[in-house]
């Protein structure tokens, strides 16, 4: 280790300086906003709480889950991410096991019909007139299957594919075996950590879409997403800060909080979730888009 | 290749057909008929007729747009946002990057880096929530801003316009800022170690390493994602914008997907909103294509 300059220090400093700056910056709103959904809703409205809770108390939450529609919010949020990820990345893992096949007879076909779809697409407007057309507006289908396999995903998973040797192949069609057997006992499995965080991405992206549920769902109550519920409190306290949508749906129940603190209860409901999990499947991504960053 | 071969194989791929079958279905339905929509932009639709019945009537859409001075308003606001996005968020990864990397603490590299990325998990929606709570008139901003006598009375930031370009591209940077730093880093993995070794013995210190090395050796990434973004610049999306807006911003906060979905979808004029979504394409087509031919000019590197 050779001796540190005067010049090396300083940098130093000022590098991990810089560095706690850019993490209380990114800390801090999600703190901020944690302590008021924590706090009592009318001492909150004097302000000046900044990380921590002055006057503790849960009743922001409770009020949140018990209005009538979070709880459906939060089963259909459930649900989508659930069947959403499952199918999406067997989707995404079969069709890049196909194209990977050397030997697959229309394999530059399908690649290339895959691959033209991430240059162009329909647009709002047709897309819109399409799920309308397949009878998907107010579906829970139209969660699922309109973005069930992105090309990007596929070429991710394709590209970890290719490192795996073909004798692993080889030797299983000597047993025997047929190639969606091949797909399913031995590649897929191979495939782990590439699905890990192929997973992750699709789980996010179904947790956190909202768009889907306003422009084809939002006449169905019990099809609306959390994320959609919590635009909806968001736009309303734009529209008027004095207008309480989630009170004005029942007069007759006394305000134990504010449209406020209402608010910061539900952003962190949908955050939470993923506060949880990005922990835990952090060393996977970074791994994994590694990968499709040198690739793409 | 004769009849009775391609049988065979064909029967040998039985399984494998058999696999990708259900997803070309797919494609079609989802992909490809979407783009066989565009020909409503040519026409005057009239819902409850199969598109092959309905009226044509050329370039009107189009004619009608181009004089249309809320068109001209969203795509004003797409290019300026685009490229405050571009002026603003490009460099801020690069330069992360590179101080990230002389951290030699590794548990606290991984702190911060784990810290940086999570903004990128969370939705728009949750960040559209976190910024209209700090830039609050009771919010931190203002609060510091009256700390130091900056001005008086709090600021309504969200509904000025004139701050509403910056609060949407720091807003990205707040989100975006540590996620786009990991293909530089994995950029600055591949650089030869030999490089500071020489350095070293020429006793070059650690910030001249880092401009002298570090950064010519990750330019050949910094030049393709640069390329890449401005063949992108019309793709900006729309979920900032929609979701940050107020009344009061409206004019500044239109970008030309709204803009579709406003016409379009909101008042119902299909072949309107459709038209200006084929030309945003053909636009963004354009572009990408005249970004990859440049790339391939400057750094010999193809994207498409």
């Amino acid at each position: 280790m050779s001796k540190k300059t005067a010049s090396d220090i300083v940098f130093e400093v000022f590098n991990y300086t810089i560095m706690i700056i850019l993490a209380i910056i990114t800390l801090y709103p999600f703190l901020h906003v944690l302590a008021v959904s924590l706090n009592d809703p009318y001492d909150a409205i004097k302000g000046g709480i900044t990380i921590f809770p002055r006057k503790f108390t849960l009743v922001n939450y409770i009020e949140t889950l018990n209005y009538p529609q979070i709880p459906w919010a939060v089963f259909i949020t459930v649900l989508r991410t659930v069947v959403g990820t499952a199918l999406g990345v067997l989707s995404s893992a079969m069709v890049a096991y196909v194209i990977n096949r050397k030997d697959f007879i229309a394999r530059k076909a399908v690649s290339v019909m895959f691959i033209i779809t991430m240059y162009v697409g329909g647009g709002l407007i047709p897309e819109y007139m399409l799920m309308r057309g397949l009878g998907l507006m107010n579906n829970f289908l139209v969660y699922i299957l309109p973005g069930l396999i992105s090309p990007f995903n596929v070429v991710v998973i394709k590209s970890y594919m290719e490192g795996i040797p073909a004798d692993v192949e080889e030797s299983a069609m000597i047993d025997g075996a047929n190639d969606f057997l091949i797909f399913w006992k031995i590649i897929l499995p191979l495939c782990a950590p590439v699905i890990a965080t192929i997973s992750l991405f699709i789980a996010v992206g179904h947790w956190n879409s909202w768009f889907d549920t306003y422009l084809y769902c939002s006449s169905e109550p019990k099809l609306t997403t959390l994320q959609y519920e919590l635009q909806k409190i968001l736009s309303n306290a734009a529209a008027s800060s004095q207008v309480d949508y989630y009170s004005n749906l029942d007069p007759n129940r006394t305000m134990k909080v504010t449209p406020h603190s209402l608010r910061m209860a539900m952003t962190i409901i949908v955050t939470m979730p993923i506060l949880f999990v990005y922990p835990f499947i952090q060393r996977y991504f970074i791994h994994g888009m590694t990968i499709g960053a040198v690739k793409s | 290749m004769n009849k009775s071969k391609l049988t065979k194989t064909l029967w040998k791929q039985r399984y494998l057909i058999l696999m990708i079958f259900p997803f070309i279905v797919w494609l079609i339905i989802f992909r490809y008929i979407p783009l066989w929509g565009w020909i409503m932009a040519f026409q005057d639709y009239r819902p409850g007729k199969p598109i092959w019945q309905q009226e044509w009537v050329g370039i009107r859409w189009f004619a009608e747009m181009f004089q249309d001075p809320d068109f001209y308003r969203a795509m004003r606001n797409t290019l300026i946002m685009s490229f405050m996005g571009l002026v603003f968020g490009f460099p801020l990864p690069i330069m992360l990057a590179l101080l990230l990397n002389e951290i030699k603490n590794i548990a606290f590299k991984r702190t911060i880096q784990t810290i940086s990325y999570l903004p990128h998990f969370v939705s728009w929606v949750v960040v559209a929530s976190l910024v209209s709570e700090i830039l609050s008139p009771s919010g931190v901003i203002n609060q510091i801003l009256q700390k130091f006598h900056l001005t008086k009375y709090p600021i309504m930031f969200m509904a000025e316009p004139r701050y509403f370009w910056w609060i949407v591209t720091f807003s990205d940077i707040w989100k975006e800022l540590g996620w786009n730093t990991i293909i530089y880093l994995a950029a600055i993995t591949s650089i030869n170690p030999e490089l500071y070794e020489a350095a070293t013995v020429d006793g070059a210190g650690r910030f001249r390493k880092m401009i002298s090395i570090t950064l010519p050796g990750i330019m050949p990434t910094v030049i393709v994602l640069l390329i890449l973004s401005i063949g992108n610049i019309i793709n900006i999306g729309f979920e900032r914008q929609f979701l940050l807006r107020t009344a009061a911003t409206r004019e500044v906060a239109d970008v030309i997907d709204l803009y579709i979905l406003s016409y379009g979808i909101g008042t119902g004029r299909y072949s309107f909103g459709t038209a200006a979504g084929v030309f945003k394409s053909v636009l963004s087509l354009t572009l990408l294509v005249f970004a990859n031919w440049f790339s391939k000019k400057t750094t010999g590197y193809r994207m498409m």
